[in-house]
């Protein structure tokens, strides 16, 4: 266990990695490793991602050969327009599931079984478009089919937390989870980013013990990155910058309102696009 | 009585009788649907704030994050109501992309939850404008399975027009209510397949007496749903 940088994160991926994304839509995304990463300029990535902004930064940063998602969307504004353009540009590839397909595949991986049966999926054209898909009989006398959700194992995991302390325990404290223990537990490498790097009993101290979604076997790296969700919402920390979201989604329309966006707010490291928000 | 007061009646009749069951929604229609009908006829129903909270008469009540979200497909004991992009006579729904799939012509939201809520519970869908271009002969790609590919129960199609059932031999579709002021004509040519047409096609409801004041003073009272 190290506490790391965001440069000392992205120093331990690699071009053509699987990486995985935690958070939700816009909601608590490690936007500040994501927005390292598109600084590094990796390539041909794989991202695993109940999709958001950090689809579209890396998008548009060039580093995706392939989002495999149920949705890439910005919550408040419903379609990422990166991703969208991307699309219909035909310029990433997609593996898209049904969002239970997705939970189920990291379940899968976390528990290193091959597969994990599924209902979801049946009858839909996602048996069409992922060519690969199989299903399974039931060896029970019910002898349903289902899917065969096949693990979605991960090169990496990115995750942003509340809280953390330097050995890689961590808890959320807002509402939800997300899905950010699963992340962790899919993949080879995990990195977690917080809001606060403190003590191990401070960390207690702050929450209830089911908050304390990370331990020690599920975490490789912690870095602390202040704002390091922004604009996504990381409650009850900040909410979500709806203005700054609006920018960002309104810039993304032309390449000319996106190089004065990229040029505005991430030419720079992360301290220099956290005063940039600041200072707007 | 506006068209979109009748449109949040015929909503919120969609979870009448169904007692214990997640209601989950998307878009505002719907969502005044569900919590008129948990305020009123059917107070068993489970309502969420949008987020991880239970809510019961609008105060939280318990915790569903998503990951139980998914649970709760797969046990069954949810009834959603989606929008739908494309949708065909058998509720065959599309809400992932208009053209080919491998190069869309338009990428829209994904196939989201379709697929695993269609092939596990009840769904209704809320189309807020009844199109040719919506109700197709083939939706471009089947995000939401219909009664032909497996369905468990696909129960109303509420549009901005009329209300629209499966309560025929095959389960394909019927138009069960015109709302006031919409002729059955008007229904047929808004649609870009045969419907089936009951010899006499009733008026959609209203909302009671009650059912309005709840709607006007407590739940929109700055009057949204007539913006949508």
């Amino acid at each position: 266990m190290t506490v790391l940088t965001v440069d000392d994160v992205v120093g331990e991926l690699r071009d053509g990695m699987t990486v995985g994304v935690g958070g939700w839509g816009s909601r608590r995304k490690p936007m500040a490793l994501v927005r390292a990463v598109c600084r590094a300029g990796l390539r041909d990535l794989t991202v695993v991602s109940y999709g958001g902004p950090d689809v579209g930064l890396l998008i548009a940063a060039g580093c995706v050969r392939r989002v495999v998602t149920g949705f890439v969307s910005l919550d408040s504004i419903p379609l990422e327009p990166h991703f969208r353009q991307a699309r219909q540009d035909g310029t990433v590839e997609l593996t898209e599931y049904d969002e239970g397909m997705l939970y189920w595949g990291l379940l899968a991986a976390a528990n290193r079984l091959p597969f994990l049966p599924i209902r979801a999926g049946l009858g839909s054209d996602l048996m069409r478009i992922n060519p690969t898909l199989r299903t399974v009989q039931s060896p029970y006398p019910d002898g349903s089919n289902l899917v065969a959700m096949p693990a979605v194992t991960l090169d990496a995991a990115l995750v942003h937390l509340n809280r953390a302390d330097r050995r890689g325990n961590a808890r959320y404290l807002g509402p939800d989870p997300y899905f950010d223990d699963l992340f962790c537990l899919a993949a080879r490498r995990r990195f977690v980013s917080c809001e606060r790097l403190v003590s191990t009993a401070d960390l207690i101290e702050s929450g209830p013990p089911q908050g304390l979604l990370l331990n020690r076997m599920m975490v490789d790296g912690v870095v602390e990155t202040p704002h390091g969700a922004h604009f996504t919402s990381c409650v009850p920390d900040y909410d979500r910058d709806e203005a700054f979201q609006r920018e960002y989604a309104t810039a993304a329309a032309s390449p000319d309102t996106w190089g004065r966006f990229r040029a505005a707010y991430l030419y720079g490291d992360e301290e220099h696009y956290q005063k940039a928000v600041a200072a707007r | 009585m506006s068209r979109a007061d009748v449109c949040v009646a015929a909503c919120a009749d969609a979870w009448r009788g169904d007692g214990a069951v997640l209601a989950s929604t998307t878009g505002l229609i719907p969502r005044l649907g569900a919590r008129l009908a948990q305020l009123t006829f059917e107070p068993s129903l489970l309502l969420t704030d949008g987020e991880a909270t239970l809510t019961h008469a609008d105060e939280p009540e318990g915790w569903l994050p998503y990951r139980a979200v998914f649970g709760v497909v797969a046990a069954g004991t949810r009834h959603v109501m989606m929008g739908a992009s494309q949708i065909d006579r058998f509720g065959n729904q599309n809400i992932s992309c208009v053209g080919d799939w491998h190069r869309p012509t338009r990428q829209l939201l994904g196939v989201r939850g379709a697929p695993g809520n269609t092939v596990n519970h009840t769904t209704s869908y809320w189309i807020p404008r009844h199109e040719p271009r919506v109700f197709v002969e083939h939706v471009d790609l089947v995000s939401g399975i219909g009664h032909d590919r497996g369905a468990v129960e696909i129960r109303v199609v509420v549009t901005d027009l009329a209300v629209l059932d499966f309560t025929t031999p095959d389960r394909s579709m019927r138009l069960r209510s015109v709302h006031p002021g919409v002729s059955v004509a008007d229904v047929e040519a808004a649609t870009g397949f045969p419907l089936t047409v009951p010899v006499s096609v009733p008026v959609s409801r209203s909302l009671t007496g009650p059912e309005l004041a709840l709607l006007r003073e407590r739940l929109d009272p700055d009057g949204l749903r007539e913006f949508r």
